[in-house]
């Protein structure tokens, strides 16, 4: 279920938080302190990633299931490792290869998963919401890896652990997020953790990219600004989150042409000089080079985007540590 | 058949602006005349408390029967219809294989003959196979029974079926009923576009989907003079359209569910398949539109769209789902909740449940009011009486409904139909002379 309406950060805690999360499904129901607290494991995880031998007992004994209904390269193998270096026994279905294919149910799947002795499934599925549907029919801690245009909330945790290695603190970052985020399971999510943490959001896209109604969020959507011209969006931003552009918006329709979008949107380096000097640029890949960013400035010192893809394992190995934590 | 004596009531009769505490009394399946004496024999309701109003005449229901019995059944279905105080339904064609000629309305027939509990009018199929290419028998269907022509779950395909379906129905004074839809508008849409959508990532459905389609279909009415329905208008827009239309003196009537007269997208949070309704649930503004538009007459009917799922249907990704909630049980007691907010007044729900649906679909014996002499269709519900939905306690196939385990207020107590009991509720107090 949806816990939360609005922004659903609290005010601080007196004590250290306690991890109540059975489930992540998304980041909108995570308070600032939650999210603290996945930053702070992280760190521990990464701690333990420098080290020469970098496994820890710490699930050992529990299975963990990749569940994954759509192709995936980096977030499977990112989740894989990270159930690895905590010593869980590790099992991979992909859908196209298992009985999925022949119509067994989600349910059913995962009761399947269950009854093999899954403790924690992660999912990653083309419709919005399947992770919900799972997280209520099994006892297995359900971590979403992707859902449809919802959310994708490990992705947006390392996201901001990755701009917490180079910004001090989040509140009070101007970000920009820019390319397509109507489709957009990252940027949503971006979105969600980012104004929790106190950091002032900018999307930007041509107008059929964008998200509808966000002019009104009626509490129901974060505040966040709105443009549709690149450079008004980079002006001063702090941090510049570049999104992956599917070629099927173009067949759809939403896009005159790839050609049109590039002129007007990719980031390239005399763009990014709109931005502060030491904006830092993200990318939750693959990357589109040329598409919606230059090579130069994916490749360029300002790009973390290969520093994401690490901080993705620790982030995920923080996350499988805390779920495992809540039993039932 | 004998006599039931249903005493003390609030006769609510709106086609004839009665409303007054008598006792009614049905003898040989028609309403008696006042003043009649009750035969020894006769079934007693306690009505004191309740109203006593027409059945009830839901002029869009799914009965799902022939070929997705699994969903409801003419047997099913009607005792919903019952439960519900509905005294007659009329099925809509998209069965499988669809009701696109006569043989298959006289089947509809037979079956409702065989099992049905109400009465079942059947509609026809617009479109031969629901393909929206040629217009069906429509003549030699009317002739079987059909009440109006839908290819409902779709609209009319094109602007030249419906011209050519309109102009064909004239003469036969039966409704073209559509469910309005740009369906390249909605292609993969899930619910209503809005906030609520982007928030759950879920492809919206705008409210220009279903007013494009209304506007067209007034445009041919207004050009074939043929008579049209819109069927379940869900947004302020298809309110205003139609408000044009009829004054302009264009033959339309439309018709609103009690589910989007009482809830809105918000219902669909938490990614709840029994939310997940065509055309979708909208905003509030839209439901206050809906709520004028029923006062001022726009809005001629509440009909359900009854459309009953399995557990197994709905018990899946939201985008998997099927369109529709199970309606027939809880509408009433929706429609309620608009009363007793004070929005609406008692009589005129009762209306938009009993004679105006009636004139919609015109004859076949149903009146819509308790006049002496008519057919004894009778609806008893307690407004004041609170309960839970319990879906397992449906006589519907169809548990599908975003109102399960929420409390309404107002339940139906008695429904007679062709003067026959055919549901009463356990609490109700019966009597012998």
């Amino acid at each position: 279920m949806v816990k939360s309406i609005g922004n659903p950060a609290p005010a601080r805690a007196e004590e250290a938080p306690v991890w109540r999360h059975e489930h992540v499904l998304d980041i909108d129901d995570f308070s600032r302190d939650e999210i603290e607290l996945v930053f702070e494991t992280t760190t521990a995880m990464k701690d333990v990633l420098a080290r020469p031998i970098k496994k820890v007992p710490t699930l050992r004994g529990q299975t963990v299931v990749t569940l994954f209904y759509e192709p995936s390269t980096r977030t499977r193998v990112s989740f894989e490792l990270a159930a690895k270096y905590l010593s869980a026994d590790v099992s991979n279905l992909a859908a196209q290869t298992s009985s999925v294919s022949k119509g067994e149910s989600l349910v059913d799947t995962l009761a399947t998963l269950e009854s093999l002795g899954a403790n924690i499934v992660v999912m990653r599925h083309p419709l919005s919401g399947a992770p919900y549907l799972a997280s209520r029919y099994v006892n297995a801690n359900i971590i979403n890896a992707g859902d449809g245009w919802h959310a994708h909330p490990t992705q947006s945790l390392l996201d901001m652990y990755t701009i917490r290695e180079y910004k001090p603190k989040l509140d009070g970052l101007r970000v920009a997020i820019i390319g397509d985020i109507r489709h957009s399971r990252v940027a949503h999510s971006n979105v969600w953790g980012l104004t929790t943490m106190g950091a002032e959001v900018v999307i930007c896209a041509p107008t059929t990219l964008l998200p509808v109604g966000m002019e009104s969020p009626q509490g129901q959507y974060p505040k966040v600004a709105v443009e549709t011209d690149i450079d008004r969006a980079l002006k001063d931003a702090d941090v510049v989150m570049m999104l992956r552009l599917q070629k099927e918006r173009q067949q759809g329709g939403l896009l005159p042409t790839i050609r049109e979008y590039v002129r007007r949107y990719k980031l390239t380096p005399e763009r990014l000089k709109l931005a502060k000097p030491d904006a830092l640029v993200l990318h939750p890949g693959p990357v589109n080079e040329e598409v919606e960013i230059a090579r130069e400035v994916a490749q360029g010192n300002q790009s973390v985007i290969n520093k994401q893809v690490t901080n993705g394992v620790a982030v995920r190995m923080a996350l499988l540590y805390l779920v495992a934590g809540v039993k039932l | 058949m004998k006599d039931i004596l249903i005493k003390g009531g609030r006769i609510i009769d709106p086609a004839v602006s009665r409303d007054e505490t008598a006792d009614l009394l049905i003898r040989a399946g028609k309403i008696a005349k006042a003043g009649t004496k009750p035969a020894a024999d006769a079934i007693i309701i306690d009505a004191a408390g309740m109203v006593v109003c027409p059945g009830f005449i839901d002029i869009h229901t799914h009965l799902r029967e022939p070929g997705d019995e699994e969903k409801e059944t003419i047997a099913s279905g009607t005792r919903a219809a019952a439960k519900g105080g509905f005294t007659t339904v009329c099925c809509m064609p998209n069965t499988n294989p669809p009701l696109d000629n006569a043989a298959a309305i006289e089947f509809v027939n037979e079956r409702a003959a065989e099992t049905g509990l109400v009465r079942v009018l059947p509609i026809g199929c617009i479109s031969q196979g629901r393909a929206g290419n040629i217009i069906t028998e429509m003549c030699d269907m009317a002739g079987a029974g059909a009440v109006g022509f839908s290819d409902d779950g779709s609209p009319a395909a094109t602007a030249v079926l419906l011209r050519h379906a309109l102009e064909y129905c004239r003469d036969l004074d039966r409704p073209v009923m559509d469910h309005c839809e740009d369906t390249a508008l909605t292609d993969g849409a899930q619910m209503n576009e809005g906030i609520i959508a982007t928030r759950l990532g879920l492809k919206g459905w705008p409210a220009a989907a279903e007013e494009i389609t209304v506007a067209r279909d007034v445009a041919l009415a207004e050009m074939t003079g043929g008579r049209l329905h819109i069927c379940h208008a869900t947004t302020a827009g298809v309110v205003d359209i139609v408000r044009r239309a009829k004054e302009k003196g264009i033959r339309v009537t439309c018709e609103v569910t009690p589910h989007h007269l009482t809830l809105t997208d918000e219902a669909v949070i938490g990614y709840n398949t029994d939310a997940k309704v065509s055309p979708p649930l909208r905003t509030r503004k839209d439901i206050d539109a809906l709520i004028v538009g029923l006062k001022e007459g726009v809005i001629d009917a509440i009909a359900t769209d009854h459309a009953p799922h399995t557990e197994v249907d709905k018990l899946c990704e939201f985008g998997y789902a099927p369109f529709g909630i199970s309606g027939l049980e809880t509408a009433l007691a929706s429609a309620l909740t608009l009363v007793h907010a004070g929005k609406l007044p008692l009589e005129l729900v009762i209306s938009k449940l009993t004679c105006e649906p009636a004139r919609i679909i015109g004859g076949h014996n149903l009146s819509g009011t308790l006049k002496a002499g008519e057919a004894a269709d009778v609806a008893v519900f307690d407004p004041n009486l609170s309960w839970t939905v319990n879906t397992r306690e449906f006589a519907s196939q169809g548990r599908n409904t975003p109102l399960a385990g929420q409390k309404l207020k107002g339940r139906v107590m008695a429904t007679i139909c062709r003067g026959e009991l055919v549901y009463s509720d356990d609490a109700l107090r019966k009597e012998s002379l």
